[in-house]
């Protein structure tokens, strides 16, 4: 029944948080510039256009009669069209999701597969020279800046050792003669499915740099919480009651210490993810990878604030969404959260 | 009041020691906190390296080999040249000494990282000390509006704020300030909250000491320590997104030096010209570094509690 309850309360929040962001991008576009018709035209209008767009977007009406207007394009999905392209935001957006979301999920698998290892090694040699190494690994994933890491690597693996292609998401030439289908969006998927295995060889390792690159910042992260987690449960009765009666070291460690441990490492799994919703940004620039961040770049560029404000909308909503999920998920599986 | 007072309580309360272990020899909390940062050698590079890049933001004219190319004059004839005794880290697309206008460049990094720390410290700080130590509806309000900071994620926040302002570093320090000030709220709540409930506080209250007093005198030099930890983190966390909002455009601006807009201009010449992308971002990186490696060690010397 707690459970219920925080879980509604949770939800309620969230969606205040969301209608509060809405007004903050409304005010952001409609109230602090001087002249938001202008700004929705870009830098070449002319003063009929400016009256024009002053009449079609309601400019003179009253600001509370505009942001309910404002809401109910948002509720149809209508973000307003791109400066750039001519096209619907919410198209362009919707378009560019499956390249991000590629990016995305295959940089967080790699930072759990190397950071909750890394983290549990390092708590079982606690103070040895190891876990001071992994401490420095942890440290320097979260000092580095991510644009100069994708520099690195592909200066050293792209340009110098030649291994990876240090650009987009999978060669032009492949368009002729082994075509991807479309399936997901997410190309290593549908070259695996349709067993396209050129295709499929050729968009993995356009994937790698990319996702290493942006794996690093959540792997010294998720490395510091499982290792400060681990130290704490490691060091708890139960753990001693299961070493006095002979289970083995591995089982202990990593089903009895670690189910225990991985909780508190949720909540910043969650985190990191929200945080490379604006990580990826840069490595897309980097890249030149196809997905949101090199649309949202060319946006500011362009000064395309339809795009901008839609992105950052969209952008905020993913963010909420997935501190709702984390917050709710670790209440199902903790009984020691607090529900208050 | 001296700040070293406020550590004094800690170390004074631990039972002398027969060993002669030096490192468990009474100290005033500062002195202590010097012993520890001088026998890590971690900390000691740290501690070294933010001031070398103190120095530089201050003193850039006159450590710069080449001034007047740190402060964007161009030297066309010298283009691209790779690291010698003339151009000790090599010359960029202009012909400007790397050198030079990573000095140069020091200056916006340590400037607007620290004033935006000082800012979000000074708007967060007395919001959350009220919203602790009153509680209640009080609480509620400033709370549920934090939150809503909290909700966005930042960097997006501040480049939305920035595209609209108009690029520059003033707009960048205003946008991330917006974006900042929330953490050192919840900080200070909590660490609020705790204190409220010591003998401490309540003797003052029951001797009639009003509720600002109390703030002022016995919450927030206790709030003093965690603010510090979290800053001097936070500050490095700061450069990487100035700096990283100098990279897409949205920060310092040309020709004026930034370590974020030279890895920009460096990007294209990758191929021609390694040591005009690497060492920009080693200056980051490392500086980044050295205030995260500062904050742990200030978190492990106060709260030893805690397991880093």
């Amino acid at each position: 029944m707690r459970k219920l309850e925080y879980t509604l309360r949770r939800l309620l929040l969230s969606l205040g948080v969301l209608i509060g962001m809405t007004i903050v991008t409304f005010v952001l576009t409609r109230v602090v510039p001087s002249n938001p018709a202008a700004l929705y035209l870009g830098q070449r209008a002319r003063p009929e256009q400016i009256e024009a767009i002053t009449q079609e977007l309601g400019l003179d009406d009253p600001l509370p009669v505009q942001y309910i207007r404002y809401m109910n394009d948002l509720l149809h999905g209508d973000l307003g069209d791109s400066l750039a392209t001519k096209r619907p935001v919410t198209k362009e957006i919707l378009s560019r999701i499956p390249a991000t979301a590629e990016l995305l999920v295959t940089a967080i698998v790699i930072a759990i597969s190397v950071g909750i290892p890394l983290g549990v090694f390092s708590a079982q040699l606690h103070g040895k020279p190891a876990d001071v190494g992994v401490r420095t690994v942890s440290i320097i994933g979260v000092s580095i800046p991510q644009f100069w890491l994708g520099l690195i690597l592909q200066l050293v693996f792209g340009l110098w050792v030649g291994l990876f292609p240090i650009a987009g998401r999978v060669d032009s030439t492949l368009r002729f003669s082994s075509p991807i289908e479309d399936i997901t969006g997410l190309f290593v998927l549908d070259t695996f499915i349709t067993g396209n295995w050129i295709a499929f060889k050729d968009v993995s390792l356009h994937l790698i740099l990319p996702a290493i690159t942006l794996a690093a910042y959540p792997i010294g992260l998720i490395a510091r919480m499982t290792r400060a987690t681990m130290i704490e449960v490691l060091g708890q009765n139960y753990i001693r009651t299961a070493e006095a009666y002979g289970i083995a070291r591995r089982m202990i460690v990593y089903v009895y210490a670690l189910k225990n441990a991985i909780i508190p490492t949720l909540t910043v799994i969650g985190l990191t993810f929200a945080y490379s919703l604006t990580g990826a940004f840069y490595v897309e620039i980097i890249f030149n990878w196809p997905g949101l961040g090199l649309f949202t770049a060319r946006s500011f560029l362009n000064l395309d604030f339809p795009a901008i404000m839609g992105i950052t909308l969209f952008g905020a909503t993913g963010y909420i969404i997935i501190n709702l999920l984390i917050d709710l998920l670790q209440a199902y599986l903790d009984p020691r959260v607090s529900l208050d | 009041m001296s700040l070293s007072r406020l550590f004094l309580g800690k170390r004074g309360e631990e039972p002398p020691d027969n060993d002669f272990d030096p490192s468990l020899v009474q100290r005033s909390g500062w002195a202590h906190t010097l012993y520890v940062i001088r026998r890590d050698v971690l900390a000691m590079f740290s501690v070294l390296w933010i001031a070398a890049m103190l120095i530089s933001a201050i003193a850039a004219p006159l450590l710069a080999p080449y001034p007047e190319q740190g402060a964007g004059r161009n030297n066309v004839d010298d283009r691209l040249l790779p690291p010698s005794t003339q151009y000790l880290l090599g010359t960029d697309e202009l012909g400007r000494d790397v050198l030079s206008r990573l000095i140069y460049g020091a200056r916006p990094a340590m400037s607007s990282s620290l004033v935006v720390v000082a800012v979000a410290v000074l708007i967060g700080t007395p919001l959350g000390a009220i919203a602790g130590y009153f509680g209640g509806w009080v609480d509620e309000i400033i709370m549920r509006f934090t939150d809503l900071f909290l909700a966005f994620p930042s960097l997006l926040l501040a480049m939305a704020i920035v595209a609209l302002l108009g690029p520059s570093l003033m707009n960048a320090v205003i946008a991330l300030v917006a974006s900042w000030w929330p953490w050192y709220t919840r900080l200070v709540r909590s660490t609020t909250r705790s204190l409220r409930e010591q003998y401490f506080v309540e003797a003052a209250r029951s001797i009639g000491v009003s509720d600002a007093m109390i703030i002022w005198r016995h919450i927030l030099p206790n709030t003093i320590t965690p603010i510090l930890v979290q800053s001097t983190i936070d500050i490095g966390t700061v450069i990487l997104a100035t700096t990283s909002l100098a990279f897409i455009g949205l920060g310092t601006q040309a020709p004026n030096a930034d370590w974020g807009l030279m890895i920009e201009g460096a990007r294209q010449f990758l191929r021609q010209a390694w040591w005009y992308s690497i060492f920009p971002g080693a200056a980051i990186f490392l500086t980044v570094l050295a205030f995260n490696l500062l904050g742990d060690t200030l978190r492990d010397i106060f709260d030893p509690r805690q397991y880093r």
